[in-house]
């Protein structure tokens, strides 16, 4: 396929893995944020070639994984209501809450739709009069333009049976969370490639200012990921830290201004809870009132409840990049795909999910 | 979560400066065809063009130029590399 292909090239891949070891020429800890990266990575297997002296961890950029076990619980008791019909993107399915997960509400009857699209939510309000959809929103940048394009189809084309629950986040401020603690030491970060192509290479330049940190957006395929390494391990090898764009084809410096100005429309900042990060000011995006009739959260005045996370689950060190899974008591053991205790476990692109199906719990 | 693939536009439908429009576009990627939102895409696609396609929303569409450089660079930076760890 086109745009796909090429970069998938083996023998290009190649070249460049002999590139990287000849680029690594001091010790590198570098973080990728997102969790598709994680995935790619693994599936590449780009962890097994890595030079000696380079070590990748994984961030808080799986989306589900940091979604708190009081919004989980939340989800789940909306669930249950009667005549509510909540739609999700599939992830979410078996994320356990306190009590138990979707799967189990859906096991006790609540309605429940794993949808591909935001707009097929909006699709099953229409057909379906009598239930008030709830669309949970969980993702990144990325994710969120869709959502506030389906709000506003709602508003245009008068469906009131449909309201969205946001627990929609944004990338830059959870880093700097990180970045302002010492337990984590990392000298590179590289950046989410399709966050990117909405908030733009350029919202990395204050990290690259404040924390001297080299800073390289990078694409999913392989040869993607090699080059991004490589930047990254010749910018840190100069002394250098600053914006590099290694996904020129998708990520511009101002990224994607139309579906910026669509989310301001319909959202506004906010405090946010992430799982293992704690509130992080204005890391979050909450409907904005003059859309406040699509807010599950106005509509069916929703509480969050208090939660408890499981005992001896690590998931909020593993998604600092404090702990890897090997060091979780739980992983492998109490806490596997098939009987999650964690998100990291639940979610297809979980650290642990992703060191579990790789063969990395040996 | 953020997975998202370029797929080639073979109808598109609507006018991006009327939000009353359905903006819609086909595309193919290997042989399937779907329609995916237009709304929130950076620059409005051509029939013969790419788009990246994230849950639905087109949210980027690529110019040709773009890729190749993209494609340029990858390659430059591989054929700088020393023979000897080509073997």
């Amino acid at each position: 396929m086109k745009y796909l292909d090429e970069f998938r090239d083996s023998t290009l891949a190649k070249s460049l893995v002999g590139e990287l070891q000849k680029a690594v020429t001091k010790p590198l800890r570098i973080m990728e944020v997102c969790g598709s990266h994680t995935m790619a990575i693994f599936r590449n297997g780009i962890r097994s070639i890595l030079p000696e002296g380079l070590e990748l961890i994984s961030g808080p950029g799986c989306p589900v994984c940091v979604t708190s076990a009081p919004h989980m619980d939340a989800f789940i008791s909306m669930a249950d209501k009667p005549g509510v019909r909540v739609a999700i993107f599939g992830d979410l399915f078996r994320v356990p809450g306190s009590n138990g997960s979707l799967a189990n509400a859906s096991s006790r009857g609540a309605k429940i739709d794993i949808v591909y699209s935001s707009m097929d939510a909006l699709e099953i309000a229409k057909n379906n009069p009598e239930d008030l959809i709830v669309f949970l929103g969980v993702g990144f940048e990325t994710t969120t333009p869709g959502i506030a394009a389906t709000i506003l189809a709602a508003k245009t084309q008068g469906i009131r049976n449909f309201v969205v629950f946001s627990t929609q986040k944004v990338m830059p401020p959870p880093l700097i969370a990180l970045l302002n603690d010492p337990a984590l030491k990392i000298n590179g970060l590289l950046c989410p490639g399709h966050v990117s192509a909405i908030i733009g290479a350029g919202a990395y330049q204050p990290l690259a200012e404040n924390y001297n940190l080299a800073c390289v957006v990078a694409g999913f395929e392989t040869v993607d990921l090699l080059n991004g390494l490589i930047f990254l391990a010749r910018q840190i090898g100069r002394g250098e830290a600053k914006v590099e764009n290694a996904y020129e084809r998708v990520v511009s410096w101002e990224g994607n201004p139309r579906a910026r100005k669509m989310v301001d429309e319909i959202f506004e900042p906010t405090d946010m809870e992430w799982r293992g990060l704690g509130v992080i000011p204005g890391s979050g995006l909450k409907i904005r009132d003059k859309y406040a009739e699509f807010d599950a959260q106005v509509r069916l005045d929703i509480t969050l409840p208090e939660a408890k996370e499981a005992k001896g689950c690590m998931c909020g060190n593993i998604l600092k990049g404090i702990n890897n899974p090997r060091e979780c008591p739980l992983f492998n053991s109490r806490c596997t795909p098939a009987n999650p205790i964690g998100p990291c476990m639940v979610s297809s692109e979980g650290t642990c999910a992703a060191f579990h199906k790789y063969g990395l719990d040996m | 979560m953020c997975l998202a693939i370029p797929m080639r536009v073979t109808k598109v439908e609507g006018n991006p400066d009327d939000f009353t429009t359905n903006k819609i576009a086909t595309v193919d990627a290997d042989g399937i065809s779907r329609d995916v939102r237009l709304d929130v895409v950076d620059h409005w696609p051509a029939v013969g063009d790419y788009v990246i396609v994230h849950a639905g929303f087109a949210i980027h569409s690529l110019v040709e130029e773009e890729a190749l450089r993209n494609l340029e660079l990858l390659r430059e930076l591989a054929e700088n590399m020393s023979p000897e760890l080509l073997s």
